[in-house]
């Protein structure tokens, strides 16, 4: 039997339009043979974490460029955590100073990646730490 | 008149010899280490150009400068009275830390100011709104209000500087703002130059800040058009920009065709609104992108005037010359600019200006060494301004006038991105024009293809760049910049200052006006500018302004593509 299909929701979470760098990924992660959710633009993190449930996704990405990472990205951890999806992971990119990271990563966001990170790298952090379902 | 004509027989043999007696034996020794050179955007580029790639060019295609079809720039001298206006954009935080960095900006030698929004203000919220949380203040200056944008411009003589504002969906609200602020102050309208941006159809590309739907966010374009005919003789009433559309991933190639294929949509739909073209055409400006690829970008602003000499007569009969000379500001790539040793970006930003200027731009943005990680300091954005200064008055290139001209290579590229931008332009009509073409997605999946195919490129190491995919470095030897950090007391001090304008203005005056603009929004023969224009008056918040509209003109869901 074949092995199921790794499954990730990518999100733009606030008022950012920025959205080649996730287009871009979604198209990679598809290519990897992932099954990816792409919300589209401007959601709320109750959007994202709600989709995220019905969705029965493994991994969330958010990606932001618009600076309001530190409000946004720890919500979106927190809500997954209310809503019991302790074995999802959450990882994020965009324009993110480095002092920020450590302050995310302590929040519940596993890996961060920044601008000019390739997409190998993102497919091998995915198929390193999605927990395995059983 | 074929000028080379004469010479391409013998150039011919010439060159068969050359490619026998001189190239061959090199390649055998020394081959070249790529089997095939392209530009940034994937184009494939030859070893060598020589007058044959020039044989159907006549020589009134190239011109002379000031004169149609101003391939070699829309002025007879270039730089030699006037070099371009230095209009670095900036906001951020408040209204009063952004007019701070404004005045800071025109005591260093800036001639012309260009103002960043937050995302509150670029998608029509206040900073108060649920949907602005986090973000007021981050990428821009947040402005709400009249009172706003009179502390960002206070003290700034609006009739001898020149103001651009970066603003779209609710462009017509903020210039409300702009002009009532105005004329309080007592400034008259018709003696303020500047630019909207204004440029909805490339938000539906490729930026994506919208409210309404393309064709009502059209009649509000187009309200502006009529008003600035009648009211602001030196007031660009929009930007057609590239820019985003460029940074969105599309080629250069895509950026020039979108862009002036935008152009023509909003020629069109102000035609269609019972304007005569000649009374807006000659404020309409453009706005593109100076990216890595540096003769690719020359080429493709020489292409872009000459282009839209050919629009205006041939498919639109303008008579007034000034309708027919494009005028475009340039800002450096921004999607260009690396997280790793960034002060490297320094020198991207000074290539990629220099490219402009060399285009003939009237207008350029140098972005700051240290955009790739937050808004530039203050030192980044001086540097970025210094950048400009040194091309101006060191290198010598404004010297003579477009100093490429003729390079066979250059005008070849010229040559083939015009007609790859032609060639885009009868896809788009057949599609029943640009508003139709988005509806379609067409513009939208083309930059996305080429996004996908760059990015792969990278990553197979055929496009290198600098500290990302080579030339690595562990830490940042090249030493680390300081960032710009937005106080989270901004949203909480801006929230506070419009909720004391809401308690303490008018507040049946201010319902006034926004039912007076919901009635004239309803009939398409009322131009809504002088509306908002009371609104604005009358102390009307943006997000006020923005939801009365909703209603009547509806709101832009993106489709999936």
């Amino acid at each position: 039997m074949a092995e199921p299909k790794i499954r990730v929701l990518l999100a733009k979470p606030g008022l950012d339009g920025h959205d080649r760098g996730v287009k871009v990924i979604a198209r990679a992660l598809r290519d990897a043979g992932m099954e990816v959710i792409y919300t589209g633009l401007r959601q709320t993190p109750e959007m994202i974490v709600n989709a995220a449930v019905q969705e029965d996704v493994q991994i969330v990405g958010l990606s932001i460029l618009s600076g309001a990472h530190m409000t946004i990205f720890p919500r979106v951890a927190e809500l997954m955590k209310e809503r019991g999806l302790d074995d999802v992971l959450l990882f994020g990119g965009g324009i993110i100073p480095d002092d920020d990271i450590p302050k995310l990563k302590e929040k519940g966001v596993s890996e961060v990646f920044l601008p000019g990170a390739s997409t190998e790298d993102i497919i091998q952090f995915i198929q390193a730490n999605v927990k395995a379902r059983e | 008149m074929n000028v080379l004509n004469e010479a391409n027989n013998t150039i011919e043999e010439q060159q068969q010899q050359w490619e026998e007696n001189t190239l061959q034996p090199t390649l055998k020794k020394l081959p070249e280490s790529q089997k095939e050179f392209t530009t940034t955007s994937l184009k494939p580029i030859e070893r060598l150009y020589t007058p044959r790639d020039l044989a159907d060019t006549k020589f009134e295609d190239i011109g002379f400068p000031g004169q149609p079809p101003y391939t070699r720039g829309i002025h007879p001298t270039g730089y030699r009275a006037k070099v371009w206006t230095m209009r670095q954009f900036a906001g951020f935080g408040s209204a009063f830390d952004t007019n701070q960095r404004f005045k800071y900006l025109l005591e260093h030698g800036q001639t012309g100011l260009s103002t960043a929004f937050d995302l509150p203000t670029l998608m029509g919220y206040d900073s108060d709104h649920p949907m602005s949380e986090g973000e007021v203040g981050k990428c821009g200056v947040a402005i709400a209000s009249r009172q706003d944008m009179e502390v960002l411009f206070d003290g700034i003589p609006l009739d001898q500087v020149t103001t651009s504002m970066t603003i779209n969906c609710p462009a017509s609200m903020i210039f409300a703002f702009f002009l009532a602020a105005a004329e309080r102050r007592g400034i008259a309208w018709q003696t303020i130059g500047g630019t909207l941006q204004n440029d909805i159809l490339k938000e539906y590309i490729a930026q994506k800040e919208w409210i309404y739907p393309p064709r009502p966010s059209m009649r509000l374009v187009t309200d502006t058009f009529k008003f600035c005919a009648e009211q602001m003789p030196k007031w660009n009433s929009i930007s057609i920009s590239g820019y985003h559309i460029r940074e969105a991933g599309s080629t250069a190639a895509q950026e020039l065709a979108f862009t002036l294929r935008d152009g023509i949509e909003y020629v069109e739909y102000g035609i269609r609104a019972g304007l005569d073209v000649d009374d807006f055409a000659p404020r309409l400006s453009f706005f593109f992108n100076a990216h890595n690829d540096f003769f690719e970008e020359i080429a493709k602003y020489r292409a872009a005037r000459r282009i839209w000499h050919r629009v205006m007569t041939e498919r639109f009969g303008a008579k007034n010359p000034r309708s027919w000379q494009m005028r475009f500001h340039a800002q450096t790539a921004g999607v260009s600019l690396t997280v790793q040793q960034p002060i490297n970006n320094i020198s991207r930003v000074a290539i990629q200006a220099l490219a402009a200027v060399l285009g003939g731009a009237q207008s350029l943005h140098c972005d700051g060494y240290d955009e790739a990680l937050a808004l530039p300091t203050e030192r980044a954005a001086l540097i970025a301004l210094r950048t400009q200064q040194i091309i101006a008055a060191e290198t010598g290139v404004t010297n003579t006038v477009d100093p490429l001209g003729g390079s066979y290579f250059v005008e070849k590229l010229t040559n083939e991105l015009e007609e790859e931008a032609w060639e885009y332009f009868r896809k788009i009509d057949a599609l029943g024009g640009m508003v139709e073409a988005i509806d379609a997605g067409f513009p939208q999946k083309e930059i996305h293809e080429s996004a996908y195919q760059y990015q792969r490129a990278v990553e197979r190491g055929e496009k290198t760049i600098v500290g990302v995919n080579d030339y690595l470095m562990e830490g940042n030897e090249l030493g680390e910049p300081n960032i710009l950090q937005i106080d989270e007391t901004v949203e909480r001090l801006q929230s506070e200052r419009l909720q004391k304008l809401r308690a303490e203005r008018d507040n049946a005056a201010a319902q006034r006006a926004i039912d007076a603009l919901q009635r004239g929004a309803e009939d398409a023969s009322v131009n809504t500018m002088p509306l908002l224009i009371d609104c604005a008056r009358a102390d009307c918040t943006l997000g006020e302004m923005c939801d009365a509209l909703r209603p009547i003109f509806g709101e832009y869901q993106e489709p999936s593509f």
